[in-house]
């Protein structure tokens, strides 16, 4: 945590991977200052290649969202709202009196390492795995490409990476710098964050932080503070999880996500019973008319 | 410089503009950012990912159709003794289902050369894996299955060994019968149990579609082929008769915003026609007795509505609103 020095989970080495710790991601917009930081040291150590420019207009954000060659985002999200305690002006852009309530909000939005992952359990090669921190890790030399997992994840992470690019053909996402934590090393986003709004540590501190921290943000009249990790889903809970203000959706967060492995269990006993009735409706046809 | 100035008057005047309508006319400004009138969820986004499959996919799903289904129509012509029709479904469901899909599929893949990874392990809960398995498994069984039924055909061995011959290809396409069904329809659930609202919210309607869909196409082939009978025209008023029926539950069963994938746009459209020409349309021209007529009816539509669904899970992927309704 932030004055907490070199002592602080987001600086100091550790032996999560060794030990077989539960680690996650609590990402914090309320001291995030919107640097990209994250998202540039991401694409460094990962080596994540440059997918072009697209000039967006949508605020400072010409990123776009998390994809194959994108591993973190930081979002933009301009409101007409009141954001805490915050003192607005005189000047209004509406109906000329009153006073105009804004705020703006970054994000860093990343891949949520999902308690049930659906990427994981949709891959038919074995190529994702989950690791013994409990983040889900794609191996890149086994994927072929399938694309299942690409509409498998709830939150539209995982994506196939298009030619021309190096290493295309190949499903990618955030691998939670499993490379960096093997070795103790923190993973590069919450390494450079300036702010510690990217908190990294042991999953059961980060959620105990996170509480303290809604309840610190209500006192302080944030009143729509609240934590953004679907545990009464099938997902289960995501192990890289955030503290929004207001609603999910105007992060582009589905407000109920759940794992698509749901629907099997309907979907097959529909296939089953559509193969008996061809059979029969077969087997009939040819018994009665020849 | 003053606010009285005309510039400055001017851009209060396009801020007013924009404040009130969200666009500045003229101007081509789409003011999406800002506090302003904006779009749904992040600037409109997409929340999920659409698919990144392109045609080869739904070929596949039309041609394994065919050939899962066709391996069904050998058996019954096997077991009720029409040689000459066993010999043409098993023909092709030999070269739909073990030479055309896997080259489609294979195709389709981002690494094509890695394709032997998909038989790395079998997981039950992963639709595309057991598609895998399937696919392979039919193709084990519907290859000898056409080698010892030609055989058996060509009267090349005589005596107990050929009558063994003859019980071994009826067991190899029983066997091919029984995955066959399941190549017609997994990709039902392959495709409906996703995180795609216009698919997901249908997964109970797709297997029952691709595969009856696969089961009207084989005996549509086969009449085109030339093996006109009443059994293969039965099963062509079986087919249509459930896709009249499933077009009548598809445009009963809407949920707004969620799936309006299916019932608006191109998409839409796409699955319409399919749905027509597969159901009412092959229905009315099969009852008139114009069946070859009735058999392209079956297979256009089925084709059309396989690539239907795909564009669907493509629009109702990238649409942001689909994806909140479905889960409210």
């Amino acid at each position: 945590m932030i004055g907490e020095g070199t002592q602080s989970t987001n600086q100091r080495r550790h032996t999560y991977v060794h030990d077989r710790v539960e680690v996650g991601f609590f990402t914090d917009p309320t001291v995030c200052i919107g640097c990209k930081a994250c998202e540039v040291a991401c694409k460094e150590w990962n080596q994540v290649p440059d997918d072009g420019f697209v000039w967006s207009g949508n605020s400072y954000d010409n990123t776009g969202h998390i994809g194959a060659s994108t591993w973190r985002h930081v979002m933009f999200v301009e409101q007409d709202r009141q954001k805490g305690g915050q003192i607005v002006g005189h000047h209004s852009l509406g109906d000329g009196n009153g006073e105009d309530p804004f705020r703006w909000i970054f994000l860093s939005d990343v891949c949520k390492h999902c308690e049930e992952a659906g990427c994981l359990e949709a891959c038919p090669t074995g190529a994702i795995l989950r690791t013994e921190v409990g983040s889900v890790l794609v191996q890149n030399d086994v994927c072929n490409g399938c694309g299942y997992c690409v509409v498998s994840c709830p939150f539209g992470v995982i994506d196939r990476r298009p030619e021309p690019l190096p290493d295309a053909g190949g499903a990618f996402k955030c691998t939670f710098c499993y490379d960096r934590q093997k070795s103790g090393l923190v993973p590069a986003c919450a390494k450079v964050c300036p702010t510690e709004s990217i908190a990294f540590g042991r999953l059961d501190d980060l959620r105990a932080r996170a509480t303290q921290r809604v309840q610190e943000l209500r006192q302080h009249g944030y009143t729509d503070a609240g934590l953004y990790d679907p545990t009464e889903t099938s997902v289960r809970g995501i192990h890289a999880f955030f503290l929004i203000l207001g609603e999910p959706e105007a992060y582009g967060l589905p407000p109920k996500p759940q794992i698509p492995t749901i629907y099997l269990k309907s979907a097959w006993a529909s296939a089953i019973a559509t193969a008996v009735a061809s059979i029969i409706a077969t087997l009939l046809a040819f018994a009665f008319f020849s | 410089m003053t606010t009285n100035s005309p510039t400055e008057r001017r851009l209060e005047e396009l801020r007013d503009q924009a404040w009130k309508n969200g666009v500045v006319a003229g101007r081509r400004v789409n003011v999406a950012g800002g506090p302003i009138p904006r779009k749904v969820g992040y600037y409109g986004q997409p929340v999920v990912k659409p698919p990144v499959w392109t045609w080869q996919i739904p070929l596949y799903f039309f041609v394994g159709g065919i050939a899962g289904m066709s391996a069904v129509i050998a058996l019954a012509a096997i077991i009720f003794h029409h040689l000459d029709l066993a010999r043409a479904a098993t023909w092709v469901a030999a070269i739909s289902g073990a030479v055309l899909s896997p080259v489609l599929l294979i195709m389709d893949l981002g690494r094509p050369h890695l394709f032997l990874n998909m038989l790395r392990v079998f997981k039950h809960r992963s639709p595309m894996s057991m598609g895998a398995w399937i696919l392979t498994a039919f193709g084990g069984c519907i290859v000898p299955g056409l080698i010892l039924l030609e055989l058996h055909a060509h009267q090349i061995f005589s005596g107990t060994f050929g009558e063994l011959i003859r019980f071994a290809a009826a067991i190899f396409i029983f066997g091919s019968a029984i995955f066959g069904t399941l190549l017609a329809t997994y990709t039902g659930v392959l495709i409906g149990a996703t995180a795609i609202p216009a698919w997901f919210l249908h997964h109970m309607f797709l297997p029952i579609h691709f595969g009856t869909a696969g089961l009207g196409s084989a005996a549509a082939l086969l009449e085109l082929f030339g093996h006109r009978s009443s059994a293969l025209n039965f099963i062509g008023f079986y087919a249509a008769t459930v896709e009249l029926g499933l077009l009548i539950w598809l445009s009963a069963s809407k949920h707004g915003a969620a799936d309006r994938a299916i019932h608006e746009h191109s998409s839409g459209w796409l699955i319409r026609i399919g749905e027509i020409l597969n159901g009412p349309l092959a229905l009315v021209l099969r009852f008139f007795g114009f069946v070859p007529l009735a058999a392209i009816s079956f297979l256009i539509g089925a084709l059309v509505s396989r690539f239907g669904w795909i564009v669907v899970g493509k629009v109702s992927g990238s649409d942001p609103e689909s994806v909140f309704a479905a889960e409210h």
